[in-house]
């Protein structure tokens, strides 16, 4: 058992009376350099921990559960702590279907989710990697005129959940990220191009790929125009078809379901998608980013099935969820961090891979857009409704290839559309932080409102 | 009750002199103590209430053009110079020896707040939550579900640097929102209306509850009747309130010192140049008492002040913070803002508002032949290098014969900042505020942005309708 873990259980041992206590413990550290004109721009390294305390108080014909939480595992703030989440609870109205998890026999799969050798590079080492992509880019092209970020991140984290029905589970996770942001001029305007490379470890970086991808992106936008308004097919680059199905994801929660904020309630067992359309929720996949042997209760995540060949086939539950749907944790409740109550949601989203790469999607397509990113999505997207608008910048496709960069300009549809109007899912799975990895997506029906 | 009485005068000298002892430039010591508490109703049921504590401090030594930056919620002295030797690392050229800080004299600041939070029972803020919940149904019949949520932080933090600065302050915020769902045959529809202040309880009437649900529950109603957004360049008025964060994003955060010296700003070198049209006198002003971005200090001590960004379209000022105005040799404007202890400050927005004109606003609709009507923005999303920006509608009506007319589905718009800013060409009289929060590099802040209804001549609509 982990010291963490340890100190989970030994809180537990302070329940009282008939309540149960569900107690999650983080602690972790970070690094973060940034490199600005060969120099180290800011350096920051930090340690944190906290705890979050939920008490469940059961009575005749439901139960209440209170809430509290503490930036600090120093004695003082567990014991406020827990003096608070008993209090919260007495004003939270009875609920027969609210509880906490209670272990389901699934055994969680090992994964290999930390590398050592994040605490073992030497922080010189790791101060040259943010100082040398920072050079890189800025000499890359000579249209790059600035850098306007570049830098190196790093994490190790532990979390730790126990409660007094008998779940206990603990994992640690460490990661590390280079990103660059270049700016490029050609004397009239600017455009600005991102990169980034993504890893377990400071061994997986690969800084050539992050100055490649910024540097391509910021150049080739030079010059970009504002197209004329049509309705038209678009592709949706890796990074922003894994926005996309993260915000399909969130309308696939079992409990924006139950709650009736989705437009897929109802809808088990219906065509919802184009026949090319399969995804899944998979945490057991080492090759995510988000992976993860437990969820948010401290349950095994499971690989869950949500649209097979267009069809709906599941959401994703926590246990209150799935109760008031009259079904079972799925192993996929999530939690913000030590201050967050768990909630369903996906976290590892994947579709199912296509034949094609992108360029063969261009040829095969002819004339369309290519959408390298989005703006507006948080104000542009409504899971509920399913209504869809937000800003894009990217290129046009003519007879199958790319050709002039296009800016200030917006795509809509409605999410319901556009998961029927997928044409063609590309061969070029990325994997992403975030919750959902991302490949190639070609999707009809894009109203574009450009001039 | 906060823990910063052990955190004296000697015990930051001490802490600020070790941070400097490697031949750090500046050293800076934040100590925060925060509390929160917020409960939610949803489905008519108390779902979760909760409270959670934060406290901490972070410690930046600046050397040069670097800043290195440390925190720890180990609030003992020890724990201080821990951190303090973190952050000093980046500074390798001192020897290590004893360097003496003196700070000057203290400067307290206190909350606004006439209830304070912790004064306030669970009990009465539930019966809060359920008055919204009743208003709100009964507006209308379609209307499914409510969601109702109140929360309120305090924060005291303690702020002192090497060149003497020593202030402490008490913010108190109250935030309350109404998310309301209407259901009907064209499918689900929500509208969302909040309350908040930089100040206690006494901003949350009875009144003021039911106007907000009544206003959420409204405009989800109304937007069952809503049909697809057109598709296109279209004339825009902005209803007063809530166009200010069209502002914020389009232009405010492209006047942000960061951007203009790293020449990642569209404003970079044009102070004094017109870059919108007179109507236009733009200001970021974190003394707006009470008002969401309402500061009596910045998070690096320096009192908040009134600062006139575009003068009747001439750029007048940036916005800064210290770190900024030392490498421009001038003085901050009070905008150095942090999310917490755990972040490092930079410069950020306050309250952002533009100053309202002379005509009224249904004479504005009135001479609007055809355009949007935009009673309600959402959020947006701003690249600061190209000034390009994106606003979600949600609240939208079409102007069709200088009348408002059909509601319009959730979309979004999208422009230019510089050339939304010469497109503004009336500016009524009914300037109002709404709160906002602002996020930049991760961290977010509370921010009110305001103008008076308005025209743009012309703004790219992304709906789907021709």
């Amino acid at each position: 058992m982990s010291e963490l873990l340890a100190q989970a259980h030994k809180i537990l041992e302070r329940v009282e009376g008939s309540e149960h206590i569900e107690v999650f413990l983080s602690s972790g550290s970070d690094t973060e350099i940034e490199a600005y004109q060969g120099k180290i721009e800011k350096f920051s390294s930090a340690t944190s921990a906290g705890v979050g305390i939920r008490i469940l108080q059961e009575s005749e014909g439901g139960a209440r559960i209170g809430t509290a939480w503490a930036g600090s595992l120093d004695e003082d703030a567990v014991a406020t702590a827990l003096r608070e989440a008993r209090d919260n609870a007495r004003y939270a109205s009875l609920d027969e279907y609210v509880t906490f998890a209670r272990p389901d026999g699934v055994a969680a799969v090992e994964l290999q989710l930390s590398d050592p050798s994040v605490a073992s590079t030497p922080l010189d080492e790791k101060i040259a990697m943010a100082i040398d992509l920072e050079k890189a880019v800025r000499s890359a092209d000579p249209r790059i005129r600035q850098v306007d970020s570049a830098g190196y991140t790093d994490y190790i984290s532990e979390a730790a959940l126990a409660s007094t029905f008998g779940v206990s589970a603990s994992y640690a996770r460490t990661g590390a990220y280079l990103s660059v942001v270049a700016i490029a001029t050609d004397g009239s305007s600017d455009q600005t191009g991102w990169g980034s490379s993504v890893g377990r470890s400071p061994r997986d970086l690969d800084g050539d790929v992050a100055t490649r991808d910024a540097v391509r992106r910021a150049t080739r936008m030079l010059g970009a125009v504002k197209p004329t308004s049509m309705k038209t097919t678009a592709v949706f680059d890796p990074r922003t078809s894994a926005t996309l199905l993260a915000i399909i994801g969130s309308a696939l929660s079992g409990e924006a379901v139950v709650r009736g904020r989705s437009f897929f309630a109802e809808r088990l067992g219906e065509v919802v998608a184009a026949q090319c359309v399969s995804l899944v929720d998979d945490p057991t996949d080492v090759r995510h980013f988000a992976a993860s042997p437990f969820d948010g209760e401290g349950l095994a995540c499971r690989r869950n099935v949500l649209i097979e060949n267009g069809q709906l086939r599941g959401f994703v539950y926590d246990t209150v969820s799935a109760r008031r749907a009259g079904t079972r944790s799925t192993g996929s409740a999530l939690r913000g961090g030590i201050a967050g109550s768990p909630s369903a949601g996906c976290r590892a989203l994947q579709l199912a891979s296509g034949a094609q790469t992108q360029e063969e999607i261009f040829r095969a397509l002819g004339d369309g857009i290519f959408v390298e990113s989005l703006t507006g999505v948080h104000s542009g997207v409504n899971p509920i409704s399913g209504d869809f608008s937000v800003g894009i910048t990217g290129l046009m496709i003519r007879n199958g290839e790319i050709a002039e960069p296009i800016r200030e300009v917006t795509v809509a549809s409605t999410l319901q559309r556009m998961l029927q109007d997928v044409v063609m899912v590309g061969n070029d799975v990325e994997w992403l932080p975030g919750s959902a990895a991302g490949q190639s997506l070609a999707i009809a029906g894009i109203s574009v409102s450009g001039s | 009750m906060h823990s910063l009485e052990s955190v004296t005068r000697g015990f930051l000298e001490n802490v600020l002199g070790v941070a400097m002892a490697r031949g750090g430039d500046f050293a800076e010591v934040f100590v925060e103590d925060r509390t929160t508490s917020s409960a939610m109703l949803d489905q008519r049921r108390v779902e979760e209430l909760s409270s959670g504590r934060d406290r901490g401090a972070g410690i930046r030594v600046v050397v040069g053009e670097t800043t290195g930056f440390a925190h720890t919620a180990d609030l003992s002295e020890r724990g201080l110079i821990a951190a303090a030797e973190a952050a000093a690392s980046v500074a390798r050229r001192g020897g290590g020896g004893v360097v003496e800080v003196r700070l000057g004299e203290q400067r307290n600041y206190e909350s606004l707040a006439s209830i304070a939070p912790q004064d306030v029972e669970k009990s009465r803020k539930i019966a809060m939550l359920k008055h919204a919940d009743d208003v709100a149904r009964s507006t209308g019949a379609a209307i499914s579900q409510v969601q109702v949520g109140v929360g309120d932080s305090s924060r005291h933090f303690v702020v002192a640097n090497s060149e003497g600065v020593y202030a402490s302050d008490h913010q108190v915020r109250t935030r309350f929102n109404v998310q309301c769902v209407a259901l009907g045959d064209s499918g689900m529809q929500t509208g969302y209306r909040p309350i908040a202040g930089t100040r206690g309880f006494e901003i949350l009437t009875d009144e003021k509850i039911a106007e907000a649900a009544r206003g959420a529950a409204q405009q989800a109603l109304t937007k069952l009747r809503a049909r697809p957004a057109p598709s296109g360049d279209l004339p825009v008025v902005l209803a007063g309130g809530t166009g200010g964060i069209l502002f914020h994003e389009a232009c405010g955060h492209g006047l942000e010192a960061d951007a203009i010296l790293k020449q990642a700003s569209v404003y970079a070198g044009k102070v004094g140049e017109l870059v919108a049209s007179p109507l236009v006198t733009l200001v970021d002003d974190g003394t707006v008492s009470g008002e969401w971005g309402y500061l009596a200090i910045d998070d690096e001590g320096r009192p908040s002040s009134r600062n006139v960004l575009i003068e009747n379209g001439v750029l007048t000022d940036y916005m800064w913070d210290f770190l900024q105005a030392r490498k421009d040799g001038r003085s901050s404007s009070g905008n150095g803002r942090r999310q917490s202890y755990q972040h490092l400050p930079m410069v950020r927005m306050t309250n952002t508002y533009l100053l309202e004109g002379s005509e009224s606003a249904d004479e504005i609709i009135a001479q609007t032949p055809r355009g949007v009507y935009v009673a309600q923005l959402g959020g947006g999303q701003v690249n600061t290098t190209t000034g390009d920006f994106v606003f979600g509608m949600t609240a939208a009506f079409m102007i069709e014969d200088g009348k408002i007319t059909t509601p319009l589905r959730d979309c979004n718009l999208i422009g230019n900042g510089p050339d939304v800013l010469k497109r503004v060409d009336a500016v009524a009289n009914d300037f109002s505020m709404t709160p906002g929060t602002c996020g930049k590099d991760g961290q977010q802040v509370p921010v009110g942005t305001g103008q008076a209804t308005m025209r743009l001549t012309g703004v790219t609509i992304g709906g789907t309708a021709g």
